[in-house]
């Protein structure tokens, strides 16, 4: 079963990869031309997968961050997710995984509970992102915040590393089980 | 006569009703007509259709001549159409004292007929009309629902006697564009030359996605997002979708379940649900969910046969 590890690769220099998860490549694709569009002083790569594992005989780079992206409207993309997470070595979750749900706006077209996806997250340690992918204004500041993100987790801002801003977020944002 | 050949002129003549047959015998002028004159045509048919066969015989007849029947058949327009609109009109007015029934013909031999009921005591009301379009080549007719729904029976009675038919069956298939109706009915969706030059679609394909993607970008799933393009396109071609408004599933089935001592699946009564699915235009929508990633391909056939089959209304039962 082939695994996605953080570290089993050397970096690329000045380089930062992002990997999103995600069953709906339409919307995967559009946020990935929004990330695009922003100012960066690294060189950006990313990868769109629909699911885990990935095609294993391809020559890829050391991926920095992976976003998980779950529909709310769609338990179809909640499932995936939910398997793909298996594919994913624990240490990635030290501040390099996070997930992106999406829908939350139109409540009457959820099929998943906004807990649902919030206690999955809580289980895997990582923040949660609730965004709405399908307006360009709000796609452009999700891009934005992934952008920097990626940033801090490929080790390209000084002073701050992946686990500081997990810390941060967590304590903000999703207090750990322990800490309620 | 050879066997074969005896068969046949048997199951040709079999198929021209009574009321036509002497009009066919007539115009493929093999049997003289003092021949025909000395055959009783007041018998039943099959032993009409005997005697036939044995006069075909004694003059020799060749297989040749039996074609000729057989093209004098398709020939001859069985279908008359004011008798038609007639025995229609008849068949509504002695059962009902107050219907009007308006006639228009339309194009490819389709008549386009108009109901307005009443009742014994009460005139036509003009503003529930039915409407039917009866295709006189074909054994279909298309009707807008009935406010009505107890002149529904006579409705059918009324076609079916009038276009010389035995019985009417409803079919399952509703939506609001007659022109979808007909393409399902008629199997005309999916009429595109297939002049498949098997190398020149998916390079075309392919070009599309290079056009978006910037060299940054990397789909890893590529190879899985070209199966689900083409068992797309296997599933539901290349031409556009016949219209639907809905695909409903009346469900009566006894809950499954993995584990033991589950109460719903204990339960000995079946249960009854109710699925319907909407959309502007259902056929289109369903061929988008698996390139959209909302459902993996291939669809269930549940929703796929619908073309197919003609139809859209679906009772599903445990057997």
């Amino acid at each position: 079963m082939s695994v996605l590890r953080p570290l089993d690769k050397q970096p690329g220099l000045n380089t930062a990869t992002i990997l999103l998860v995600g069953t709906e490549d339409a919307l995967l694709q559009q946020l990935a031309d929004a990330m695009l569009k922003e100012d960066c002083a690294s060189e950006l790569k990313i990868h769109l997968a629909r699911s885990l594992p990935l095609p294993s005989d391809v020559n890829r780079p050391r991926i920095d961050l992976i976003m998980f992206v779950v529909n709310l409207h769609s338990k179809y993309s909640l499932q995936n997710v939910e398997e793909s997470l298996r594919h994913v070595d624990a240490t990635f979750f030290l501040g390099k995984v996070g997930f992106l749900a999406m829908g939350a706006g139109q409540e009457s077209h959820c099929s998943i509970h906004r807990n649902t996806v919030t206690k999955l997250a809580n289980t895997y340690r990582s923040p949660v992102f609730f965004c709405d992918l399908e307006r360009e204004g709000f796609r452009a500041t999700v891009a934005q915040r992934l952008v920097r993100m990626l940033q801090i987790c490929a080790g390209h801002v000084p002073g701050v590393s992946a686990l500081n801003l997990l810390s941060l977020l967590r304590n903000s944002e999703n207090p750990a089980p322990e800490d309620l | 006569m050879d066997e074969t050949v005896a068969e046949f002129f048997k199951r040709t003549i079999l198929k021209i009703p009574m009321t036509e047959m002497m009009t066919i015998l007539k115009a493929w002028d093999f049997l003289s007509e003092k021949q025909l004159q000395n055959v009783n045509f007041q018998q039943r048919k099959e032993s009409l259709v005997q005697d036939l066969v044995l006069l075909c015989e004694k003059k020799r007849a060749s297989v040749h001549d039996a074609a000729l029947l057989d093209i004098v058949c398709e020939d001859i327009d069985l279908f008359d159409m004011e008798q038609f609109k007639s025995s229609f009109k008849k068949i509504l007015q002695r059962a009902l004292k107050n219907v009007m029934v308006s006639f228009r013909d339309a194009e490819e031999n389709a008549v386009w007929i108009r109901i307005a009921w009443g009742t014994q005591y009460r005139k036509p009301n003009q503003y529930k009309p039915v409407y039917v379009v009866y295709y006189s080549q074909t054994p279909y007719a298309f009707t807008s629902s009935c406010p009505l729904r107890s002149n529904i029976p006579l409705l059918g009675q009324a076609l079916t006697v009038a276009s010389n038919h035995h019985k009417i069956v409803k079919m399952d298939l509703r939506s609001r564009y007659l022109d979808s109706l007909k393409a399902i009915v008629f199997k005309q969706y999916n009429q595109t030359f297939e002049t498949y030059n098997s190398t020149t679609p998916l390079q075309e394909k392919s070009l599309e996605l290079d056009i978006h993607m910037d060299s940054r970008i990397i789909h890893e799933n590529r190879i899985e997002k070209e199966r689900v393009q083409r068992v797309t396109q296997e599933t539901f071609g290349d031409y556009s979708q016949p219209r639907l408004e809905f695909a409903q599933y009346k469900l009566e089935t006894k809950f499954k379940s993995d584990f033991n001592g589950d109460i719903l699946a204990e339960r000995k009564e079946p249960l009854r649900c109710l699925i319907k699915f909407s959309s502007p235009h259902l056929l289109e929508a369903l061929k988008s969910l698996a390139p959209a990633g909302i459902a993996d391909a291939p669809l269930s056939p549940l929703l796929t046969c619908i073309p197919n089959k003609g139809m859209n209304y679906f009772k599903i039962k445990d057997k």
